[in-house]
């Protein structure tokens, strides 16, 4: 047994366990959050070439799980994400909260699959079994939003069943051409013909829906906002990342050599125009999950334009890429967590019911104002030192542009954040009563830590994302001197 | 150790931060003694710091925070000259806003933010890289926010606002702008000046309008002063401390590091960039003055006249000659204690008189004489009465204007010297000779809270007197200006 099996099968387990054991259920969180952090930690601390070939067969015909930089942040993100935010699912969901038993259920076992699809899509290099784990997260993030409202979970459903068709296309386009579907082996023989460029064209198509980067992005904000809390932190902290993911393996590992200038340039360009769209919607919204939600199509944006800034120089940029995601992972989970527990408290569901909160429920307010600083890419936090060294590449590479987005793009989140904190301090006599429940805002405190805390440990980071990173094997992308 | 020190002056707020946040209401007693407690532990380390960087020794604590930036604190004379003079006025304002605030509401979550403020302009002062001081600089504006909007009624909300727009802004122009001159130059550590022979001049200047305009936002410098007026809607303890004298300073400060430590004397003057700063100052001078004779509100008038006095420091700066920087460096301790007294007791005035216009200060002097007479001291120092702080701070600028081959500085001086008297002697006859005309009035030390509130003011009080007199001392803050302008800035 390795790490990177028990990684994907663990969450499996306890989701047929969890079917199984129906009321009760709930309380396997208690052994699966211990038991799948110390996973993801035992993953980030196996020697670097870690590899697995799952059942004994060899490439290309079995499936190989492969634990380099890339896997381990994303595992270990969202490990301490799904962790924390399991515990608080366990509160949010109990026969106590009021809300339908059916509802209370039907948590646990789409979380476990979310859970199980999102470690097997960071781990794996098989395009095909990326397409497996792909569907298992996209059908979780249904269901989990289908929790909230039915009809913002279709049109997600139907977003997501198109962004899956065209990515299997371009599967079963390569897999004509070269008879292989695995990166690594990709990345030896691919060439720039039409079928494989088209391929590429059509997959990156398909995760951009997944990824919801703008214009692509119509699913999302209706979906995370209406999502009871826990489901919209696991939607936006977690089931995004596997499609961005998948399109960096893509990118930088299987065609690095193909992606034309241009086409990455775009890829950036969309990427700046999500962060600048994104942050308009969320300055408009009257609503406070609806922001929260805006806001994640905002820092999409930002992981896009780091694509042309890795093409041109990735050892600078790619820490700064990967800490972005992985920052945004905890932070939003954060903020949707603190989101819900605050509008629980709150007469209403506006910004404008929230006078008065941080007098009266003064840990969740803070949880979401750190959380809120790292988004922003204010310092100390992860969001800063992501911020930071892809500010520093750009510069570098005189990217004056990408640069100006990346500034820009943290004052407006700035302007749409602070309105919401702004109302929580005011009033001296809000209508809002406090919760009953104080250890409720333990979990989105914690991940706010965990935002803020990853600001110091930039070093550290960008070590662990490199290890076996493509481009730490030669100068640029793909070997290219 | 002594790499230990610098760290030790990071934590001890941030212990005092904590406890500030966790004690719950009923054990505030505790709380303010552990926050009295603190300060006065961080004075004694200044003092310890004083004399090893007196004695040569240098002080510092290194960490590789992201790959290629170093994370650095470094205790030099400069730094300490901020730092002492922070952690001074942090004491006497925690036992001023101890007694200001009594039992009001919201007071865990006002000194915790307050200490978090204080580690951010210790951070600021002893950053020893460009990279750290931005870190420091932004957790300033982060830590004040709070502590601005703290009534939580419209008009603090609004001055949040205002305040946020203008210094998130600054910020990121100053990011900016070091980035980029790491870009060019690799990572900027203040005590290795980069070589800036290969750049091109117009970046330079591009960088250069980029770092001093972010900086300028929180010195108020004009046109960037919009936020300060409107921040005095925070109550009287936080006018005082971070508009007098933090934020302000931070920024003054930072115009400093980037004309001495980054730029150097040289550059600064091949660039022909000093003279237009020096001028930018000397506007900001006469207008914050002409701003604050108009006003009608005593913390307004006070608050323009910040704007007005903090530029000389940076005019200061910008004259690159050996007085002028003295001037500029012993302005920045002078200016804050004279500017914290003239805030503490108006914040006194308010409190007990209800005192918030020009017309209400009418015979203060007769029920709050100590209150008032401190009040009169800084007025006197600010105008530039010999001995006291602003008379040393305007005779070394003026020498170092006629030093420098800028004789109209010498003039722009004499014009802000005469606004100073045209704005503060008609409170001082208002006081003292008219009679009081209308509100209450009240004996001045009815309690043991009043103690509190109206000593520390008397204490900085004199200590304007103090400065001006023993100015010759080695480390009265003339003393130890002339010791940074020797040691680093006039090889």
């Amino acid at each position: 047994m390795s790490p990177l099996d028990l990684l994907v099968a663990t969450p499996l387990g306890f989701m047929l366990a969890a079917l199984a054991f129906g009321g009760q259920g709930r309380w396997l969180i208690l052994v699966a959050s211990p038991l799948m952090m110390s996973l993801a930690v035992w993953l980030v601390f196996l020697p670097p070439d870690a590899a697995h070939v799952v059942g004994g067969w060899d490439l290309p015909l079995g499936i190989l799980l492969r634990g380099d930089g890339v896997a381990r942040v994303f595992v270990l993100g969202a490990a301490l994400c799904a962790a924390l935010v399991g515990l608080q699912a366990l509160y949010e969901f109990s026969p106590q909260s009021g809300g339908p038993s059916a509802r209370n259920r039907g948590f646990w076992p789409l979380f476990y699959l979310m859970w199980a699809g999102a470690n097997a899509g960071f781990l794996t290099t098989d395009l095909f079994n990326l397409y497996v784990a792909l569907e298992m997260v996209s059908l979780a993030g249904v269901g989990l939003s289908a929790l909230g409202s039915l009809q913002a979970a279709l049109r997600y459903f139907l977003f997501a069943l198109m962004g899956s068709l065209a990515y299997l296309l371009g599967v079963a386009l390569l897999f004509a051409n070269y008879g292989t579907v695995d990166i690594t082996l990709l990345a030896r023989t691919a060439e720039a013909d039409a079928a494989t460029l088209m391929a590429l064209a059509v997959m990156t198509g398909g995760l951009l829906v997944k990824s919801a980067l703008f214009p692509l992005h119509g699913w999302l904000p209706p979906a995370h906002a209406a999502a009871p809390a826990p489901a919209s932190a696991l939607l936006s902290a977690i089931v995004v990342k596997l499609g961005f993911v998948i399109l960096m393996r893509l990118w930088f590992e299987a065609f690095a050599t193909l992606a034309a200038p241009i086409a990455v340039g775009l890829l950036g360009a969309l990427g700046a125009a999500a962060v600048i769209y994104g942050s308009i919607q969320a300055m408009r919204q009257r609503q406070l999950k609806a922001l929260v939600a805006y806001s994640t199509v905002a820092q999409v944006g930002y992981l896009f334009v780091a694509f042309p800034l890795v093409a041109a120089a990735p050892s600078a940029a790619w820490s700064g890429m990967t800490l972005h995601a992985v920052a945004h992972m905890l932070a939003k989970a954060a903020m949707f967590l603190a989101a819900g527990l605050m509008l629980k408290a709150a007469p209403g569901r506006d910004i404008a019911d929230l006078v008065g909160l941080a007098r009266v429920m003064p840990v969740t307010v803070t949880a979401f104002a750190l959380a809120a600083i790292s988004l922003m890419g204010l310092p100390p936090s992860g969001g800063f030192a992501a911020k930071f060294m892809l500010l520093d590449a750009a510069l570098d590479q005189g990217a004056y542009i990408y640069a100006a987005v990346l500034l820009g793009g943290g004052l407006m989140a700035a302007v749409y954040l602070f309105r919401p904190i702004a109302v929580a301090f005011s009033g001296a006599h809000g209508r809002a009563v406090a919760l009953k429940a104080p250890l409720a805002a333990v979990a989105p405190l914690a991940l706010a830590m965990c935002a803020i805390a990853l600001g110091f440990f930039g070093v550290a980071f960008a070590e662990l994302a490199a290890i076996g990173a493509p481009w730490a094997q030669g100068d640029a992308i793909g070997g290219v001197p | 150790m002594n790499a230990l020190v610098p760290l030790l002056l990071m934590f001890l707020p941030l212990i005092a931060a904590v406890i500030s946040f966790a004690l719950p209401e009923r054990l505030a007693v505790w709380r303010n003694a552990f926050n009295i407690l603190f300060a006065f532990v961080k004075l004694l380390l200044i003092g310890y710091l004083l004399r090893e960087v007196e004695a040569g020794r240098s002080v510092e604590w290194r960490y590789e925070f992201l790959p290629g930036h170093d994370f650095l604190l470094r205790v030099d004379s400069l730094a300490l000259l901020f730092v002492t003079l922070s952690v001074f006025l942090w004491l006497i304002t925690t036992i001023y806003a101890i007694a200001y605030f009594g039992r009001g509401p919201n007071l865990a979550r006002f000194f915790g933010f307050f200490n978090l403020c204080v580690l951010a302009a210790t951070g600021v002062a002893i950053s020893g890289t460009a990279i750290t001081f931005f870190l420091f600089y932004e957790l300033l504006t982060l830590a004040t926010w709070p502590l601005i909007v703290h009534r939580g009624d419209e008009k603090s909300l609004r001055a949040g606002r205002i305040y946020l727009t203008y210094t998130l802004a600054g910020s990121a122009a100053l990011l900016a702008g070091i980035l980029w001159l790491k870009a060019l130059v690799g990572p900027i550590e203040f005590t290795v000046p980069p070589d800036l022979g290969e750049v091109s001049p117009i970046a330079l200047t591009l960088i250069f309008i980029l770092c001093v305009g972010g900086l300028g936002v929180k010195a108020a410098l004009v046109p960037f002063h919009g936020w300060l007026p409107e921040a005095m809607a925070a109550p009287a303890p936080v006018s005082a401390l971070l508009h007098a004298v933090a934020v302000v300073k931070a920024g003054a400060f930072g115009i400093v590091r980037i004309i001495y430590d980054v730029y150097g004397v040289d550059t600064v003057a091949a660039l022909n960039l000093g003279l237009p700063l020096a001028a930018l100052a000397s506007v900001t001078i006469l207008y914050g003055s002409l701003r604050a004779l108009m006003q009608s509100d005593l913390k307004r008038r006070l608050a323009y006249s910040t704007v007005s006095q903090v530029s000389y420091i940076i005019l200061g700066a910008s004259l690159v000659g050996p007085y002028a920087v003295i001037g500029g460096l012993v302005h920045l301790v002078h200016q804050g204690v004279m500017k914290i007294t003239l805030f503490m007791c108006a914040g006194a005035l308010a409190n007990r008189m209800g005192i918030k216009t020009i017309a209400d200060i009418n015979g203060a002097g007769r029920s709050m004489p100590v209150t008032m007479f401190a009040f009169t001291i800084a007025a006197l120092g600010m105008i530039g009465f010999p001995p006291l702080a602003g008379f040393i701070s305007k005779w070394y600028l003026g020498t170092g204007g006629l030093q420098s081959g800028a004789p109209w500085v010498v003039a722009v001086l004499a014009a802000s010297s005469l606004l100073n008297a045209a704005y503060f002697l008609p409170l001082i006859f208002r006081a003292w000779l008219l009679p009081r005309t209308a509100g209450t009035t009240v004996r001045e030390f009815a309690s043991a809270e009043d103690w509190m509130l109206v000593l520390p003011a008397a204490v900085t009080a004199a200590l304007c007197v103090a400065v001006g007199v023993m100015a010759a001392w080695a480390f009265s803050p003339l003393g130890w200006a002339t010791r940074i302008a020797e040691t680093g800035y006039l090889q």
